[in-house]
């Protein structure tokens, strides 16, 4: 992802090779001019004649387009062409009147007018309804608040602009499985510059946070999971304003999804406490990038342990995460005992699929009592562990009658095997008195 | 056995009592301990439940408008739904995310999964958050005071 | 007068039964060493019974198609009273029922019992015993869960790869291309209808054959008794050796129940045709002997494919077998030992290859 800037030299010298050839063979160009309607002619009139092509085609990166790379654009696709960015005279095969500033050629080696031009059809709500009126047109005026934004207007072009996150020349919209943009690809494309240390250098900002995405429950959800809807960059610094949400302002990201715990945490002491010394709410405990699935560790005062970074031991805090910790633990293990009890009665073949289902919700007030966690109330969470408690006891319970169950059909089983020894021995008696 | 002749016929009865006994109680126990069950089995359970394509989910009488119920259909959970004009919607209630148990919420008027705020509309179309897919809809039928959910024919 | 004497009379003077019970009478069992083998036609009878009588207990609660099979079977097993017992005794039952009618026919071999002039009876049996497989393969479907599903497509597939007729064999069998709910309707009529039909009428001729030529006794004891008259033991079959027989039959009702209660058929998990088949699908034990010999076949064997070839192969050996009365002639010759050879052969082909089946992968 080197900058357009550092192949000016190679640029010039391309172009200027490249003019020299053309006053050089005259007859060729002519050759060539016969052969380009025919090869275009072929497809759909769509194509007509494209000079900028045929000469790209055939360069090397990054001035290489080929007719191939060009057509999966979806530009391309809506019947755009080189000049319509680009500007210039794409029916002459003379550089020098291809690419004259006069018919508007533009080469964008300086970045800074990039977003700029893009936005030029893309912030115009008019032009944009004709070929899709359910695009945002709001892409430039948001990325003007975004970091990026910010930064190139201040003169700083290392910074991204459109082509560096959309791709050029082959540019596919967002819902294409091979865009850049497409949910799965987006931390890849944000990672070219943000892990790249040496790039960064100048910035002072962290490069680990690729590492450390993909380490999380949320890389998990979508790449193991297939869940396009869980959180990429994106998602939470935003696409085109991309910003760091302010630490202010984190639990109102995290809240989108999290609604509940977040909701909790707003009324609870730790807004408060955090918002006053500056930190950033959920971060705090849960991390910003490298966000792993919860435990009930995270309790405890092992090193998974948050509460007691900054909690000192003895203190009402410290109390109240027993309290929640060891209500947690109980109801986890009720929960794990029914289920045990269940198996044991499945195995011995009885039927208890509705304690099973019932199960489920014992599961769903353990996954609530945790949510309730971010209230830092310990007696909020122990109703919730109560109510889990009562139906894990309930299933224990279904467990053991089917047990009892179980012994009664087998005391049943007892009675009619005693009484077909009966009978066996009755039949035996009989046949030896009457000598049959 | 052929001391017969020096057996007094107090003890030949007698043998012939315990064997009686046996063979003819022992008949009547067996065919009784076989017989019970059967007709145990003949008489249909309290539970009408016609298998998994229909279950009674409520009574008419349980529910209000703008409210929603869970109720088990099969060995999943689902949601029957009377909206605030009247009208029953019966649907899955495992929401298409990640599983968990969706809820109707009278005050959006809509369902909602709390798990990660995913909305449904009352006709099961996900309208907002994560989930990828609509809820399955089930049929409602009333039948007498019964509220009867059964899966949707298929085509 | 005592009623049961009243009534007698009456049907008496309808039917004029007294040629009938002379003939009862007189029937008699030849008694010898090998005599407790004559058990085992009588207990697959009982057996077909008690499955005749549960599985119309069944009916009443049964649902066949693929949205209701499944929850009916669950609702027989956890909502009706003693719905868990009459289900696990049909399901054991079938199990014990196709064991007794192996043991039946492996004994009739081994006792020479096919002879001329038994070879009908034989026919008969033989018939009688693939019908029985094919109530074991139909009703194995009808729980509609994922290990019968399963074993419902592999073994529909293997009909389908006989020459010729096979592709339609297997699309009649399946109701169609595919395993469906339409297989599971077809398989329930087979089950209930068509089968239990064609099994009866076979199972009248067969009793009719015996009863009308006797039991049959092994050579051996034969030519005993040929030459020492004396040393011939018979016993009355009513009622000595019916009694007898009705005690076999109520320890195998004890072991039924014993079966079912302690070990109640399995649910498993109502059948998905949209998942991949679970690793290690087997059929029923008693047909792998067959799948696992076809497994052991190469794929393809000079030119023929392997499996095309394992199918038919395994078919002539049940014609061969079904024909085996009209291999033997009335006198003593090698053929009858070549028999007994191969007879010996056969049983521990197919325990061991049920074993090596069960535990291999």
């Amino acid at each position: 992802m080197a900058t357009l800037r550092n192949k000016f030299v190679p640029l010039g010298a391309a172009v200027a090779a490249l003019a020299l050839l053309s006053s050089l063979a005259p007859a060729p160009r002519v050759v060539h001019a016969q052969a380009a309607p025919t090869a275009t002619a072929a497809p759909a009139a769509a194509t007509p004649v494209n000079s900028c092509l045929d000469c790209h085609s055939s360069l090397p990166e990054p001035y290489g387009v080929t007719q191939d790379k060009f057509s999966q654009d979806i530009h391309s696709q809506k019947g755009l062409t080189c000049t319509s960015c680009h500007g210039g005279d794409n029916t002459s095969y003379d550089p020098t009147v291809a690419m004259s500033p006069a018919k508007g050629w533009k080469n964008f080696k300086d970045r800074k007018s990039i977003p700029q031009m893009c936005g030029s059809c893309h912030g115009n709500p008019t032009f944009m309804k004709q070929y899709d009126p359910g695009l945002r047109t709001d892409q430039l005026a948001q990325y003007h608040t975004s970091v990026h934004g910010k930064r190139l207007a201040a003169g700083d072009t290392k910074v991204a602009v459109c082509i560096d996150c959309h791709s050029v020349h082959d540019i596919r919209p967002p819902s294409d499985p091979h865009s850049t943009v497409y949910p799965l690809n987006i931390a890849t494309t944000c990672s070219r510059c943000h892990s790249d240390a040496a790039y960064m250098k100048d910035y002072k900002i962290p490069t680990n946070q690729f590492a450390n995405y993909n380490t999380s429950v949320h890389h998990d959800a979508m790449v193991n999971h297939g869940d396009l809807s869980a959180p990429t960059c994106t998602t939470c610094h935003g696409n085109h304003g991309a910003a760091p949400p302010g630490v202010d302002k984190v639990e109102n990201v995290c809240a989108n999804c999290h609604v509940f715990q977040a909701q909790m945490y707003e009324k609870s002491t730790h807004n408060k406490a955090f918002a006053d010394r500056g930190l950033p709410g959920c971060v705090v405990c849960h991390s910003n990038h490298g966000i792993h699935m919860p435990s009930d560790a995270m309790l405890g005062t092992g090193p998974e342990g948050v509460c007691m970074r900054c909690h000192a031991p003895g203190d009402h805090c410290d109390r109240a995460r027993v309290r929640i910790q060891n209500g947690l633990s109980q109801l986890d293990d009720s929960i794990t005992a029914a289920d045990k009890e269940l198996r044991l009665a499945e195995d011995s073949g009885m039927e208890v699929s509705e304690a099973r289902l019932a199960q489920d919700q014992a599961k769903d007030s353990l996954t609530k009592a945790r949510v309730t966690i971010h209230s830092y109330q310990a007696a909020l969470v122990e109703n919730d562990i109560a109510a889990g408690m009562k139906i894990a006891n309930k299933d224990l319970q279904a467990g053991k009658d089917a047990m009892v169950e179980r012994d009664h059909r087998r005391i049943g089983l007892g009675i009619s095997i005693f009484a077909i020894v009966i009978v066996l021995v009755g039949f035996w008696l009989y046949i030896r008195n009457k000598h049959y | 056995m052929c001391q017969c002749a020096e057996k007094q016929p107090h003890d030949e009865t007698t043998r012939r009592r315990v064997m009686e006994a046996f063979l003819g109680g022992g008949i009547l126990a067996t065919l009784a301990s076989f017989l019970y069950p059967v007709i145990r089995f003949m008489i249909p359970p309290p539970v009408a439940d016609l298998g998994g394509s229909e279950v009674v989910a409520a009574k008419a009488a349980d529910m209000k408008p703008n409210s929603g119920k869970i109720f088990r259909f099969g060995s999943r959970p689902g949601l029957l739904i009377m909206t605030a004009d009247g009208t029953y919607k019966a649907l899955s209630a495992t929401c298409t995310h990640l599983g968990c148990t969706v809820q109707y919420r009278p005050d959006m008027h809509e369902v909602w999964c709390a798990c990660h705020n995913g909305t449904y509309d009352v006709n099961g179309r996900n309208i907002s958050g994560p989930p990828p897919r609509p809820l399955d809809a089930y049929d409602v039928h009333l039948r007498g005071d019964d509220i009867v959910v059964s899966r949707k024919q298929e085509g | 007068m005592s009623v049961f004497t009243a009534i007698y009379r009456w049907i008496d003077d309808r039917l004029h039964l007294d040629d009938i019970l002379e003939f009862l009478r007189h029937k008699v069992v030849p008694i010898h060493s090998l005599s407790y083998w004559y058990f085992f036609g009588g207990m697959t009878l009982l057996l077909f019974i008690i499955q005749v009588i549960t599985g119309i207990l069944l009916l009443l609660y049964y649902h066949a198609g693929a949205s209701e099979a499944f929850e009916s079977v669950q609702y027989i097993m956890t909502q009706v009273q003693f719905g868990w017992l009459i289900r696990s005794i049909h399901s054991w039952s079938a199990n014990l029922m196709i064991l007794t009618a192996f043991a039946h026919m492996f004994s009739v071999v081994f006792l020479k019992a096919y002879r001329k002039p038994r070879e009908m009876t034989w026919v008969s049996g033989m018939l009688l015993l693939f019908l029985v497989m094919g109530f074991g393969f139909s009703g194995y479907l009808l729980p509609w869960n994922t290990l019968a599903f399963f074993a419902t497509k592999v073994g529909t597939e293997m009909a389908g790869q006989v020459p010729i007729v096979g592709h339609p064999l297997m699309v009649f069998l399946r109701g169609g291309d595919e395993v469906t709910g339409a297989t599971l309707t077809r398989f329930f009529g087979f089950h209930v209808a068509v089968l239990p039909g064609i099994v009866t009428v076979l199972i009248a001729i067969h009793l009719f054959l015996v009863l009308r030529q006797g039991m049959s006794v092994p050579p051996k004891v034969e030519l005993e008794w040929e030459a020492h008259p004396e040393s011939r033991k018979e016993m009355r079959f009513f009622p000595n050796f019916a009694l007898r027989e009705t005690m076999a039959w109520y320890v195998v009702i004890g072991i039924l129940g014993a079966l079912a209660a302690i070990f109640p058929w399995n649910l498993g998990v109502k059948a998905d045709p949209f998942i991949s088949a679970p690793a290690g699908i087997k059929p029923e034990w008693y047909f792998l002997f067959m799948f696992q010999t076809l497994k052991l076949i190469p794929s393809k064997v000079w030119f023929i494919d392997g499996e095309v070839l394992g199918i038919l192969g395994c078919s002539l050996v049940a014609l061969l077998w079904t024909l085996l009365p009209f291999f033997e002639g009335d006198k003593p010759s090698n053929t009858k030992r070549w028999i007994t050879g191969v007879s010996i052969f056969a049983l521990f082909y197919m325990i061991g290859m049920t074993i090596y089946g069960y535990l291999a992968k």
